[in-house]
């Protein structure tokens, strides 16, 4: 690659969601305005043609990530930027549209992804004819067998509906979908998580062989390690809206360095580690409204030191060759590198 | 959508490609034989009162005079050309041109030889008269006979009824989506006008309206578009507001697909089932409320055919019982198979019956 910046890289990213109750009720009830962080100050780079992937409990903010990453929401603050062109600055409204063709998403459900109405042939075609990406009719008709065969359909499949299709079937199909406006990076909300397993590696296989033949960039969002170990080449791990640790692939899960991150792992069943007691998950995730004060992980935390942890938020702290911790643990050296 | 990747031979109805979810509500609708029925006989009066000149009229269809044809239900035929003196149109049911046409040729009557606002004038004792072999359902207080009102007055009355819903639902699914889709401030300000709207007592203010300008078919029209339109905004913003969530209209906004184009080509079909369930009992409800407003004389205007003046003469005639009951019993019909339909489009619509 000739160019060595960050293809997708995001600074500061954050979004707030308004969870009051009306003004009126606000008022008679004395209560404040109520705010939901879902995400904050959200900082990764995803190189070209490499797969990032996002992981964390439910609530974690992983979708609003995506969501904003895409263009469905609007971040209040921070900024990202896909191939040197910012998504939500203003001004650059022709950068921006020409830029959104080049992302697309690839969502969780198959079975509610593809409008139920529509012949799977006109779902393909919808972005190629939006975007104008083919001359007519005829050429539309063959780009749409070309992208169900690259996913491994039939072209013949084009004329049924969604609903003849199996699980498996149907994510190929919202995969040429995505692939139909000739992207370079894709979003793919837990593009697995609602499939069976025995089709998972399928079509996480399908999406390896297209990201090494079209040089596709990948995002991941998903909460199964088994897959994110196998997809990913940098790995983020999110706790409640924040980033507490990036790593690459064998680094993080060889040695995790965020306790959050430690204890993630040791939940997660393991082949190697057959009749092992898994250590159960210590808590659950708190309540984004009321989020823990200073490092939001305190109160699972068994590292925790009762002051610094509890009254201060721990900046990202680079730890080199594409690491970063939010930890006062890590920074401060109580916490070493070999697992406890 | 066109489908260029179709290779069976399509399905067709009336020569439109239907797709096998219509065909199946199709054969739902056709399942339904009392609705089915009440469709062909409501469409088959709709066509007939459409050429309610050709039924019932005080002219004549075809004239054959002096080796000349004339047809005065559409053309105007002086009376000089059949031989009389005046440069004006003929009066066929004066004795005189029927002597003088009789003379040199014949003439061919409809069915009902009778206009809808012209007295008749063979009348056999003072108006109304009672029903008899020349005026089947007797004449009203102005001598004119019922049969030919009824006939004109269905025609208006549907006319009426379908355009008003046609109308008011162009504007309310509009309204209904653009609501339900941006959602927010649009959605919560369009809510609390709507909420506003609806409070205005309708009938009063057509009646206030109709006293300042005199009502004519548009000018009601108008006037109850103004209140009928919000009757579906409520049904197609729920729906839109649930279809905007849908990972499918997610999924094309990620896409990059235009605000419009996803309103048009995604949500809005899944508010169309509801909407056309909808559209017969509004219909039916305009129909109605075109009677109430002729039935207390602010409807439209004076000497126009309505079952709603019909009504009001059999109420101010009540020595003359043909008057109220023909009133009561095209009015009934009419709303009975407006009703029978609407059920009919509603069982073929429902999706826990067409999922089989």
């Amino acid at each position: 690659m000739s160019d060595p910046g960050p293809f997708v890289s995001t600074r500061g990213l954050g979004r707030v969601f308004d969870v009051s109750k009306p003004w009126l009720n606000r008022m008679i009830e004395r209560e404040e305005k109520v705010f939901l962080t879902a995400a904050e100050n959200v900082t990764f780079d995803i190189p070209r043609g490499e797969t990032f992937a996002l992981v964390g409990e439910s609530g974690s903010g992983k979708s609003t990530i995506a969501k904003m990453i895409v263009g469905l929401l609007r971040p209040s603050s921070g900024t990202v930027t896909v191939d040197g062109v910012d998504l939500f600055a203003q001004g650059d409204l022709a950068g921006q549209t020409a830029l959104r063709r080049r992302i697309q998403m690839i969502f969780q459900d198959p079975y509610a992804s593809l409008n139920p109405r529509w012949r799977v042939g006109d779902i393909i075609a919808e972005p190629v004819r939006a975007f104008g990406l083919e001359a007519d009719a005829r050429a539309i008709k063959r780009r749409v067998g070309e992208l169900l065969e690259q996913v491994g359909l039939s072209a013949l499949d084009g004329i049924k509906y969604p609903h003849e299709f199996s699980g498996g079937q149907r994510q190929r199909i919202c995969i040429a979908r995505a692939l139909a406006s000739k992207p370079e990076f894709i979003v793919c909300d837990e593009p697995t998580s609602a499939l069976d397993v025995s089709v998972q590696s399928q079509v996480l296989n399908l999406m390896r062989d297209l990201q090494r033949d079209l040089g596709l960039t990948y995002l991941m969002i998903s909460h199964d390690l088994s897959v994110v170990r196998y997809m990913a080449d940098h790995i983020g791990v999110l706790y409640l809206g924040r980033l507490v640790e990036t790593a690459p692939r064998a680094a993080l899960f060889d040695a995790p360095r965020h306790p959050y991150t430690r204890m993630l792992l040791d939940a997660a069943p393991r082949l190697d580690a057959f009749g092992r007691t898994a250590e159960t998950v210590v808590g659950e995730i708190p309540d984004p409204i009321d989020r823990p004060s200073g490092c939001h992980f305190h109160p699972r935390c068994t590292h925790n030191d009762g002051t610094r942890c509890v009254g201060e938020a721990p900046e990202r702290l680079d730890l080199g060759r594409g690491r970063a911790v939010a930890c006062h643990g890590v920074e401060e050296g109580r916490i070493g590198e070999g697992r406890p | 959508m066109d489908a260029p990747m179709q290779t069976a031979k399509p399905d067709r109805f009336l020569g439109l490609r239907v797709a096998p979810l219509t065909r199946r509500r199709l054969d739902r609708f056709k399942q339904n034989r009392r609705g089915y029925w009440s469709f062909w006989i409501f469409i088959v009066l709709v066509v007939l009162s459409l050429f309610a000149e050709v039924i019932a009229n005080d002219r004549p269809l075809i004239v054959h005079y002096d080796g000349g044809w004339y047809f005065p239900v559409v053309e105007v035929v002086p009376e000089t050309d059949y031989g009389g003196f005046f440069e004006t149109e003929a009066v066929y049911t004066d004795a005189a041109v029927q002597e003088l046409i009789e003379e040199k040729g014949w003439m061919i009557w409809p069915l009902i030889p009778y206009d809808y606002r012209a007295p008749a004038t063979d009348l056999t004792g003072p108006a109304p008269t009672p029903p008899d072999a020349n005026h089947w359902l007797g004449t009203d207080d102005a001598a004119r006979d019922v049969v030919a009102r009824t006939i004109y007055g269905f025609r208006i009355s549907v006319l009426f009824g379908l355009a008003l819903t046609v109308l008011s639902s162009v504007v309310g699914v509009m309204v209904g989506l653009m609501q339900g889709y941006f959602g927010g401030l649009t959605d919560l300000i369009g809510q609390r006008a709507i909420e506003v709207w609806n409070g205005l007592p309708e009938l009063f203010m057509l009646i206030i309206l109709a006293a300042i300008v005199q009502p004519s078919f548009w000018w009601l029209l108008g006037l109850m578009l103004l209140f009928s339109w919000p009757t579906l905004v409520g049904l197609v913003r729920a729906e839109t507001l649930r279809a905007r969530n849908l990972d499918y209209v997610r999924a094309a906004k990620a896409l990059g697909i235009s605000d419009s184009t996803i309103m048009v080509r995604h949500v809005l079909p899944n508010a169309m089932v509801a909407t056309l369930t909808f559209l017969p009992f509004i219909a039916t409800g305009s129909v109605t409320t075109l009677t109430a407003l002729d039935f207390i004389g602010f409807g439209l205007p004076p000497g126009s055919a309505s079952l709603g003046e019909l009504l009001k003469q059999g109420k101010e005639n009540l020595q003359a019982p043909w008057l109220g009951l023909t009133g009561f019993f095209v009015i009934g019909a009419m709303l009975t198979l407006l009703i029978f339909i609407g059920e009919a489009a509603r069982d073929a619509f429902d999706p826990r019956k067409t999922m089989l």
